[in-house]
């Protein structure tokens, strides 16, 4: 029983971590800020799958957890090569990449 | 052998306590650091002590070993591409041009008293 108690001050710290790293998320000036937040939200739900599995009882929502730890980290580095190449596929040049001056650009600021 | 089930019990119960403090601690660097590279710190407190210390509570809390198995899985994963992803962002963010807040130099009037 008591046991149960600790897995749902765990969740409710959980829930906590995610509305602040949402809080960073949505403020965070750059587009790496909130790259980086968005990852911290989806590690802190892969845990909150897994407690919310012992705290129902019911230990199949692990497989869920690992399919979404995988697909956190595939969304991450496509993320990040989004904002890199502007694109994700075929033409890849960084004309578009945010943060990026691109060199049309130096060449107006020289001017 | 029932004194043994209390004792892991209360450690993983302890574990789990831990592990949701390092996972607040991790969340507020997250937003209260003044630059990527410094939130990125949070981040790492979050993915290494909070995920470790939770899954390790889990672990111990496990009624099967086929559960024990996924919760081993979940860790690797996690231990593997979490730094991965973090040093993919600081990668692109240091290719982006953007530069770390640097401590201030000392002065010289320090150097002179030394």
């Amino acid at each position: 029983m008591s046991i149960q108690i600790m897995l749902t001050a765990s969740l409710i710290a959980l829930g906590i971590a995610v509305l602040i790293a949402f809080v960073r998320a949505a403020l965070g000036p750059t587009a790496f800020d909130r790259a980086l937040a968005v990852n911290s939200i989806g590690t802190i739900a892969v845990l909150a799958i897994c407690v919310h599995g012992y705290w129902a009882g019911r230990p199949e929502f692990l497989d869920i957890a690992l399919l979404y730890a995988l697909i956190n980290f595939i969304g991450t580095i496509a993320v990040l090569k989004f904002f890199r190449f502007g694109t994700l596929g075929d033409h890849l040049s960084s004309e578009h990449a945010i943060g990026h001056p691109s060199e049309d650009d130096q060449k107006s600021e020289k001017k | 052998m029932d004194i043994l089930n209390l004792i892991i019990t209360i450690i993983g119960g302890t574990s789990l306590a831990l592990g949701s403090l390092a996972v607040i601690f991790g969340a507020l660097g997250l937003l209260r650091l003044s630059d990527v590279y410094q939130r990125m710190h949070g981040a790492g407190i979050l993915d290494t002590g909070g995920a470790g210390l939770i899954l390790f509570g889990l672990l111990l809390l496990s009624p099967d070993w086929t559960v024990s198995v996924r919760i081993v899985l979940i860790g690797f994963l996690l231990v593997f591409t979490s730094p991965t992803a973090t040093h993919a962002i600081a990668r692109a963010a240091s290719m982006a041009g953007i530069k770390p807040i640097l401590a201030p130099k000392p002065r010289k009037n320090k150097e002179e008293s030394e």
